[in-house]
């Protein structure tokens, strides 16, 4: 109780509280682990910016007491990788919805990727465009209905881990919002991992996209999610076919190449000297 | 002494050396033609100045970036042309709203769209202006010279962070890549304005709380004192607020911090205006040709004087209003359809305004603007 009351008053502007989110969705579980992982990676309150874009998910930087920049739609990357650059030393954490980034900001979370440029990117997918009114998005599952798909969505969802790999980041996470702790220590290993980190927090949205779906309210969504997902370790010893409609958890690659701000600054520090 | 450097170079090399000048040490930019001489000398400098160059994915996140850096404190700014000033629209919004010095090159060429590439052309006026959707001013200067580009390059920056707010120079093509003398300043010749800095305790500090003269104190990400910038329509705390009062303050203040100080911001330069009966109205590379056709006109005894304008938003409507006061009629040339003279029509309006517009690419010559004259009598 100590512990969730120090992490209240010191990260959260409790002012600001009640935050807009609807009743229960998944949002709150993800920024709470964020909150959580950056207190555990010891970081100085001062030298994390916390970026993000626009969206439901987007809105928890204002709830957060640290720096932050809110951006605009899909760019949060973009004003991250400014940032880094220029002050190297500083943590960032990049919020990003599942539109967000995969549809607006695809090209910069392609190029943030490729760069391998020390930036966190914690992105909550819940399948939707939520502040919108529940249109698909390029993580909606094919089939799934949605405003502007009353039909069911007949376009294939990305693997956004898969798409960030090929991009070439070198560290990639996916957790989900039924299994929290699992969350915060993802969140974490991102943080530590030098270079490009990509979390994907699987999160419910049960007025835009659960109710549409019928898929129950928050804690029939939260439970489903939990049945389907499978840990990276375990996935590892199953057949493939048990796997086909299964979420796979944990870090699914971790990997060292050189970071792009590190190696900025010697390739000019090595032509000065 | 140290004494001044003297150099021949470019419009765009002029606006490089200017940002030196002024202590930038950012600059994020997307290639674009007739542009990317700036990003290359940038990508040449900045590493031996212990500055950055990032080349980004577009001029979306070219923008971006440069706010994102301007945010740590750090002199930051990118150029473009048409193309991608209006990919850029979209953040200059951000750094408007969120108060974050930076500034942008626009060497402006012809449109719409791709347009002839890359001819020149004058006819960004009203997207500088108006181009980011919603109310707001801007500050945006026109150089004439390559001596100007450098000139107003450093005053951009200073501009920039005095009013915290982003700048735009509007040069063009033919200003951009001609090449003329220019002498350099030696350091400290010039002031350079820093962004005031918070000076209360870091739990009292808030992100938009103005000081009297409109403009916040800006911390810097990594000070003691935590920076919330936000796109969104915020209280002084750097928080979403949608209570019409506060927005109404926002929009306000937002405005009124340079539309007030114009005074201070606009810059003309006037010639021959002693005793003008007709005066040219015009900016940029036209201002060149219209100051040769006054040199001409004089020599035949007309009575004609000139005013470049070196500042073209805020509009020095002031500053026009009073320096034509004894003229009898105003020629605007420009190189688009018409997009000055209607604001001079709005600050002049007492005056008989006489248009000469081309938009088909190449410079207006200095004959056309003598021919013009001769048909508006
Ligand atoms: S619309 Fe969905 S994502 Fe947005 S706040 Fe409501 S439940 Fe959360």
């Amino acid at each position: 109780m100590a512990l969730i009351e120090h992490l209240t008053q010191e990260y959260l502007r409790t002012k600001k509280l009640p935050h807009i989110w609807c009743p229960g969705c998944g949002n709150g579980i993800v920024t709470a682990a964020l909150i959580r992982a950056i207190e555990r990676t010891g970081y100085d309150q001062r030298d994390v910016v916390i970026v993000s874009g626009i969206g439901c998910s987007s809105r928890a930087a204002g709830y957060l007491n640290f720096n932050t920049l809110h951006t605009t739609h899909g760019r949060a990357l973009a004003f991250a990788t400014g940032l880094k650059m220029a002050r190297p030393e500083l943590k960032l954490f990049v919020i990003m919805g599942d539109g967000d980034c995969s549809a607006i900001g695809g090209n910069h979370f392609i190029h943030a990727a490729r760069r391998n440029i020390d930036l966190n990117a914690v992105i909550i997918n819940n399948h939707i465009y939520g502040m919108t009114g529940g249109q698909h998005s390029p993580l909606t599952p094919t089939g799934m209905k949605a405003t502007t798909a009353p039909r069911g969505t007949l376009e294939r969802p990305f693997d956004l881990l898969v798409l960030a790999r090929g991009a070439g980041a070198t560290f990639a996470a996916r957790g989900i919002a039924a299994q929290p702790r699992q969350l915060e220590q993802l969140i974490v290993r991102g943080a530590t991992h030098k270079g490009f980190s990509v979390v994907e927090a699987l999160s419910p949205c049960p007025i835009a996209y659960g109710r549409r779906n019928k898929l129950g309210g928050a804690v029939e969504m939260l439970r489903s999610m939990k049945d389907s997902s499978i840990s990276v370790e375990r996935a590892a010893e199953t057949e493939d076919a048990e796997l086909k409609d299964k979420t796979i958890t944990g870090v699914i690659y971790s990997f060292d190449a050189p970071e792009y701000a590190e190696e900025y600054y010697r390739s000019i520090s090595d032509n000065k000297g | 002494m140290v004494q001044s450097e003297v150099k021949f170079i470019s419009g765009n090399e002029a606006c490089a050396e200017g940002a030196f000048y002024a202590q930038a040490r950012f600059y994020a930019g997307y290639p674009i033609t007739p542009s990317s001489e700036i990003a290359q000398i940038a990508s040449e400098r900045l590493p031996t100045l212990g500055g950055c160059y990032v080349q980004m994915e577009d001029e979306i996140a070219s923008i971006a970036a440069i706010i994102g850096a301007s945010c740590c404190g750090v002199k930051s700014f990118t150029a473009t042309s048409g193309p991608g000033f209006s990919l850029m629209q979209e953040n200059l919004g951000v750094a408007i709203m969120g108060e974050v010095p930076c500034v942008i090159i626009n060497v402006q060429r012809s449109g719409p769209s791709t347009g002839l590439a890359t001819s020149p052309a004058q006819a960004d006026i009203m997207q500088c202006r108006w181009g980011t959707h919603g109310d707001h001013a801007i500050i945006a200067l026109t150089p004439s010279s390559v001596q100007e580009c450098y000139e107003l390059t450093i005053r951009a920056f200073n501009l920039s962070e005095k009013y915290r707010s982003p700048v735009v120079i509007l040069s063009d093509k033919t200003v951009a890549q001609m090449r003329e003398k220019v002498i350099l300043f030696t350091p400290g010749e010039v002031e350079l304005l820093e962004r005031k800095k918070p000076t209360g305790s870091p739990g009292e500090y808030l992100s938009f709380r103005p000081d009297d003269d409109g403009i916040p104190p800006m911390a810097s990400f990594g000070d003691p004192h935590l920076l919330r910038i936000t796109s969104s329509t915020h209280n002084e705390q750097g928080f979403t607020d949608d209570d019409p009062s506060n927005a109404f303050t926002l929009i306000r203040r937002l405005y009124d911090k340079i539309e007030d100080n114009a005074d201070d911001i606009t810059q003309i330069k006037t010639y021959f205006m002693e005793d003008a009966e007709t005066t040219f109205i015009t900016f940029g590379i036209t201002a060149r040709a219209a100051l040769n056709a006054v040199h001409k006109l004089r020599e035949e005894g007309n009575k004609v004087g000139l005013i470049n304008l070196l500042t073209m938003w805020p509009f020095p409507a002031c500053k026009i209003k009073e320096a034509v006061a004894n003229c009898r009629s105003l020629l605007v040339p420009e190189m688009n359809l018409g997009q000055l003279v209607r604001e001079v029509e709005r600050a002049c309006c007492a005056k008989e305004v006489h248009s000469y517009t081309k938009s088909n690419g190449k410079n207006i010559f200095p004959g056309e603007i003598i021919q013009a004259w001769r048909d508006s009598l």
